[in-house]
This record gives C-alpha cells, sequence and structure tokens, in this order.
C-alpha cells in the first residue's frame, strides 16, 4: 500500500469563480469544478478529458498550484499544498511543472530560447553559470533542439519547434509532475505525432507523472493509462482507459465516443447526435448536470445528483440508471 | 450525375515569391461533398479564396476557375460579387468573426436574400426565419433580433450556415466549419451539412485537416501538400489504399491506441519554404521513396478510373 501512494491527491476539490457583481448587483457564482476526487499514481499518465466548460483547465491549474481551491485541496507527497510552509511551496513549484497549449502566448518573445530555458535554472539558482548553459544545451538536445537553435527567438521556430521549447523548460527543474494543457491541439497532425512521441518517449524516460488535459480522445487512447471524463466541473467516469473507452458506463461517456468521427472509412452509420448544447457552468440543472441531454434520463436525475459506481477495478461512474442496471446483473 | 460544377484547370496562386498553390486542376461534381485535406500552409484556404475571388489584390493567380460554364478568373469585380452569396457562398472556422457582432442574427441572414433577390423587408425576414428553422435554431422568430453573442458558439455556426444558404447557392464551401466546435455539437453540425446536402443537392467543399471529419461526411477528397495536389480519390479509397507517401505518412501519423505509445510513425522534417520550395515533387525530400527523377513535378495519373496520384514512386509501382 505504501508503495503505491498517490504522488497527488485531490480531495472534494471544488473552485468557484464570482463573476459580476456591484454595489447592488450579488455576483454570480461559476461552479468551474465541483467536489472533484482524483488520485494520480507515481509514474502514470492520467488524461483529464472534456469538452469547453467542463473544467479541465481549471482543475489543471489547481494541481499546478496556479489556483487555490474554493473548497477541498491538494496534497502532494502527502502533503497538503495549501498549508505547506514556504519551503514546501518552493519544493512543490521545483517538482511540478506545465505545458500549455499555445506555445506562443506561453513563451516571452523578446527572449532567445536558451534563455527561456535557463529562466527555472536562474530563479532556483540551481548550480553556476557554465553549469546552466551546460543544461541549458543539454535539454534542448533531449526535446530535438540543437544548440544553434538556443539563440533563435519564438517567432523564427516552427509550432512544433516552440513546443519542444516549452517542453524543454518545463524538464529544467527535473519535476516529478507535468500538467499538459491540451500540448498538441494546436498542431497539424504530423508534427503533432512528432510531439507525441517526444512527451511519450520522455515520460517513460525519465519515469515522469503526467497529467495529461485534451479534449481528443484519439490521443487519450494512444498516450494514457488512465482516463477521467468531467463535465461541468465534474467528474463523470474515471478508470483504466481500455475500459473506459471500451466500456463507458456514463452516458455522456458515450455520447462523447459516438461523436468522434473516425478516421476509417466504409458504411457510416447514422449516429444518434447527442441533442442540445452544453448548459451554462453558471446555472448547470439540478441533479445529474447531464440530465437535460441524457437519452437515459430518468425522475431522479432531475433532483438527486448520483454518486460514484464501481463498475470494475478502478472504473467508477456517476449514473442512476446504469449504477442500476449494474446492480441488477450483480445480483 | 457525375458532371463537374466546378472545374480547376492548372490553377496556380502566388503572393510575391512565395508559391502557395501550384498547378492545381480537379473537377468538383454535382452534388457531392468533396474534401480538401491537408495540413497548415498547405493552400487550401488559399485554393478557396480563389473559388470565392476573395483572395487580395497581390495576389497572382493563373489557370482556369469554371463554374457552371463561366470562367471565374475572367469575370468582372461586379459579376463575381454577384455570384458570391448567392450562386457560391462559404462558411469560415470562426462564427464568432463571421457574423456581426452589433447586428441582430436574423437581419444578417435577411440582408444577405436583400443583396441578391429584389424581395421586400418582410419577405426577407419571413424567409430568414424560415432558414433558421431550417438549420435548427429553436424558437427562430424570438432569436432573429439576438446579438450574435447571446448565441453558443454551435448556435453561431448555424446562422452562418443560414446565411450561407440564404439564396440556395449551388456551392457552399465550408472551411473548417467545425474546428472552433466541441466534439458533441461538431457532430450535430456535419448531420446538418450532410442533410442540407440530400435535401437541397447542395454541392458542398469541405476543407477540413481532421481526416475523421472527412471519412465521416465526405464523398472525394483532395490531398494538398504545400501548395500541390498530391492524390484524388473517393474517400474511401483514401483510407484503404492510399497510393501518394503523403498520403500515407498522414494517416500512419494519427494517434491510434494500437500504435505502440510514442512510437507513432512519422516523417521526420518539417513542410518546405514556399518562399522556395524544392523542384519538382515537394513532397520528395521527407519521402521514404524519393528517386532521382522526383525532381521534376510528377504529373496527376490516374490508376483506377476515380483514383489519381500525383508520384512517380506510386506510378513505377504500379508498372512493376
Amino acid at each position: 500500500m505504501a508503495a503505491s501512494a498517490p504522488l497527488m491527491q485531490a480531495r472534494s476539490l471544488s473552485r468557484e469563480f464570482r463573476i459580476g457583481g456591484g454595489l447592488l448587483r450579488r455576483p454570480q457564482v461559476l461552479h468551474a469544478v465541483h467536489d472533484v476526487d482524483l488520485d494520480i499514481q507515481r509514474g502514470e499518465v492520467l488524461a483529464l478529458v472534456g469538452e469547453s466548460g467542463s473544467g479541465k483547465t481549471t482543475l489543471g491549474r489547481c494541481l499546478l498550484g496556479m489556483l487555490q481551491p474554493t473548497a477541498g485541496g491538494v496534497w502532494f507527497d502527502g502533503e497538503d499544498v495549501s498549508t505547506a510552509d514556504r519551503k514546501g511551496r518552493s519544493g512543490f513549484r521545483r517538482r511540478v511543472q506545465p505545458i500549455f497549449q499555445n506555445p506562443y502566448s506561453s513563451l516571452d518573445p523578446r527572449w532567445p530560447v536558451a534563455r527561456t530555458v535557463r529562466e527555472p535554472l536562474d530563479a532556483f539558482r540551481i548550480g553556476d553559470r557554465a553549469a546552466r548553459e551546460a543544461r541549458v544545451i543539454e535539454l534542448l538536445d533531449s526535446v530535438g533542439l540543437s544548440a544553434r537553435h538556443a539563440r533563435s527567438r519564438p517567432h523564427e521556430l516552427s509550432g512544433g519547434q516552440r513546443q519542444r521549447v516549452a517542453i524543454a523548460a518545463a524538464l529544467a527543474l527535473r519535476p516529478d509532475l507535468i500538467v499538459a494543457d491540451e500540448p498538441v491541439s494546436a498542431l497539424d497532425v504530423m508534427v503533432q505525432a512528432q510531439i507525441l512521441n517526444l512527451i511519450c518517449g520522455l515520460q517513460r524516460e525519465l519515469g515522469l507523472t503526467l497529467v495529461f488535459i485534451t479534449h481528443d480522445l484519439a490521443v487519450v487512447e494512444h498516450v494514457a493509462d488512465r482516463v477521467a471524463v468531467m463535465y461541468l466541473g465534474r467528474i463523470v467516469e474515471s478508470g483504466p482507459v481500455s475500459d473506459v473507452l471500451a466500456g463507458p458506463q456514463h452516458p455522456y461517456t458515450r455520447a462523447l465516443l459516438e461523436a468522434v468521427p473516425k478516421p476509417s472509412p466504409g458504411p457510416r452509420p447514422q449516429r444518434a447526435a447527442v441533442r442540445g448544447e452544453i448548459p451554462s457552468p453558471l446555472a448547470p440543472p439540478a441533479g445529474c448536470h447531464f440530465h437535460p441531454r441524457c437519452p437515459l434520463a430518468i425522475d431522479r436525475c432531475r433532483v438527486t445528483a448520483p454518486a460514484m459506481t464501481e463498475f470494475g477495478v478502478g472504473h467508477t461512474a456517476s449514473c442512476h440508471v446504469t449504477a442500476a442496471i449494474h446492480d441488477a446483473k450483480g445480483a | 450525375m457525375t458532371d463537374p460544377l466546378l472545374q480547376l484547370a492548372g490553377l496556380s496562386v502566388g503572393f510575391g515569391d512565395v508559391s502557395a498553390v501550384s498547378d492545381v486542376s480537379l473537377d468538383v461534381r454535382k452534388g457531392e461533398i468533396f474534401a480538401l485535406v491537408g495540413e497548415s500552409g498547405c493552400g487550401k484556404t488559399t485554393l478557396a479564396l480563389s473559388v470565392m475571388g476573395l483572395l487580395p489584390g497581390s495576389a497572382q493567380v493563373r489557370g482556369q476557375i469554371r463554374f457552371q460554364g463561366d470562367d471565374l478568373l475572367t469575370l468582372s469585380e461586379g459579376a463575381r460579387r454577384r455570384l458570391r452569396g448567392d450562386r457560391i457562398s462559404m462558411v469560415f472556422q470562426d462564427p464568432g468573426t463571421a457574423l456581426d457582432p452589433a447586428f441582430p442574427v436574423g437581419e444578417q441572414v435577411a440582408e444577405t436574400i436583400r443583396a441578391h433577390r429584389p424581395v421586400s423587408r418582410r419577405e426577407a425576414r419571413d424567409r430568414a426565419i424560415r432558414l433558421l428553422a431550417e438549420v435548427g435554431i429553436p424558437s427562430p422568430a424570438e432569436r432573429y433580433a439576438d446579438p450574435p453573442h447571446r448565441l453558443s458558439g454551435g448556435m453561431q455556426q448555424r446562422v452562418v450556415i443560414a446565411t450561407a444558404l440564404a439564396n440556395e447557392p449551388s456551392l457552399l464551401i465550408a472551411d473548417e466549419p467545425t474546428t472552433a466546435l466541441d466534439v458533441t455539437i461538431q457532430a450535430q453540425i456535419l448531420g446538418l451539412i450532410r442533410d442540407l446536402r440530400d435535401r437541397h443537392g447542395t454541392t458542398v467543399i469541405l476543407i477540413a485537416h481532421d481526416l475523421g471529419v472527412v471519412a465521416d461526411l465526405c464523398d472525394r477528397a483532395g490531398v494538398l501538400y504545400a501548395g500541390q495536389l498530391v492524390e484524388l480519390a473517393p474517400v474511401e479509397r483514401i483510407f484503404e489504399s492510399p497510393r501518394h507517401p503523403y498520403t500515407r505518412a498522414l494517416l500512419a501519423a494519427l494517434p491510434t491506441a494500437a500504435a505502440a505509445r510514442g512510437a507513432l510513425p512519422v516523417a521526420g522534417g518539417g513542410v518546405p519554404d514556399l518562399a522556395d520550395p524544392p523542384p519538382g515533387c515537394r513532397y520528395s525530400p521527407r519521402c521514404p521513396v524519393r528517386m532521382d527523377v522526383c525532381v521534376r513535378v510528377p504529373a496527376l495519373v490516374p490508376s483506377e478510373p476515380a483514383h489519381a496520384t500525383a508520384c512517380w514512386y506510386a506510378q513505377s509501382e504500379r508498372m512493376a
């Protein structure tokens, strides 16, 4: 048990944002992430999947310590991140690093590549100048860039090369955990494949734990060990990738899988496209957030939010209807 | 049934030194959904804009674009403007920028009708409401007066499609119409485009980088690489028996569960600089089956009646 203690845990994590409001008007509350429990095991690749407004980016930012949860918390290596002292927080910031979707906005346009990659080393005063310079070259090499790129500025690089720079900077402090938010979504297919190969190779080589935030289920299938599916701020299903994708238990996961156009020819079945749109997270529906769009919804779904049911080893989903079917089969 | 509605013959588009589209010839048939596939910078949007007549004045265009008997490149600007939004219309990627933020959505549809048809305001309004209903906007009469920001991205894209359909065009060009949308909404919009073709027989050119969307919706596809048309075939042939090494590489690079993690087969290098493209086949510097002859531009040669490939290697493979 001790050996498999999760590297990071979120417990009852919620993050609200207050929107609008003024002297006389009460602000509206947006529940971006609501009551999320999540275990991230050492060395695994966990995919967080969802559409716009699902809360996946907000959850990622809470895990990175860039946002404070409004309730619940994040534990890293057994320590509560929010109550950690200065030293603890500094250690956390060294060991947990981000990679973002758009490397053009996450890199300083005025800085040469070498400075961007060296900056974390400077900030944490690691080694002397010569050691830092050497480490920068080593990092660039590990992401497939050569020393001649060190003096380039971001605008001189392609999108794929810029993402390589962002990855090198994220690796500079030898982190244990990387939270990558849509790291390949802005890239073309061939470049996407190159960057996925790079990230997966480094993850394996360095034994990194990786949280991979994406909307693309094909990418999830390729890179992840486990997946957590989010809808309107809640995790609705999670489990091993093969189990969840082959046997989705939440109707939203099913709808998401059916909606993905498959890059294979042949007879095209008329898909029952899921009805309606994602409701505003400012006014999520009562009960199960998915019920207005759900083909299986029953009265109970409109009133009570379903609890998580275990459908297999480590495979959970929150749905009244499929849970009842599962129970009936088990009985 | 298989008459071409649109024929491109030797179409080239340049911007200064940059050769964005190079000698592209293809036919789009009446009533089909034709995909233009390729990565950023392959020329797919430039090609679409040249059909629309929306290229900037600095563009140098050569070749022919034949549409319903006219060579569009020889028409006056006034004649082309009369075609746009009438017989040919276009849906862009980002509905947020395609709509005027200050005008009610319904009026934007009605305006397009009145720009081309001598109808009264009232008739235009009634038609606009019917169009909004047709593209799946609930309570269209009430939505008519809403500004775009009151609508979700998916609903905005429906309005853009209603605007494009306002005058029952023969040809609808959709440039990445679902790229900015979530996947469940994308499925709805793709279904809508398919329905419109089935009901009205509208010919559609769909520009896409997502091969899943292409397989799902389209009848035939043309694959572009760095401005050159490298392969042209029915969609099932593109996916089942691609002949051009670039098409093969593109399909192989798609992430799947079957491919070993982190080992997607991918061609090295990147797309060439279009200001200084390699001579001959522009894919040749990255191509695993490159031959000496590839410094000359290969012709688009049919291997089956409906399947053509511009590749020296594919031709030699066929001879052997």
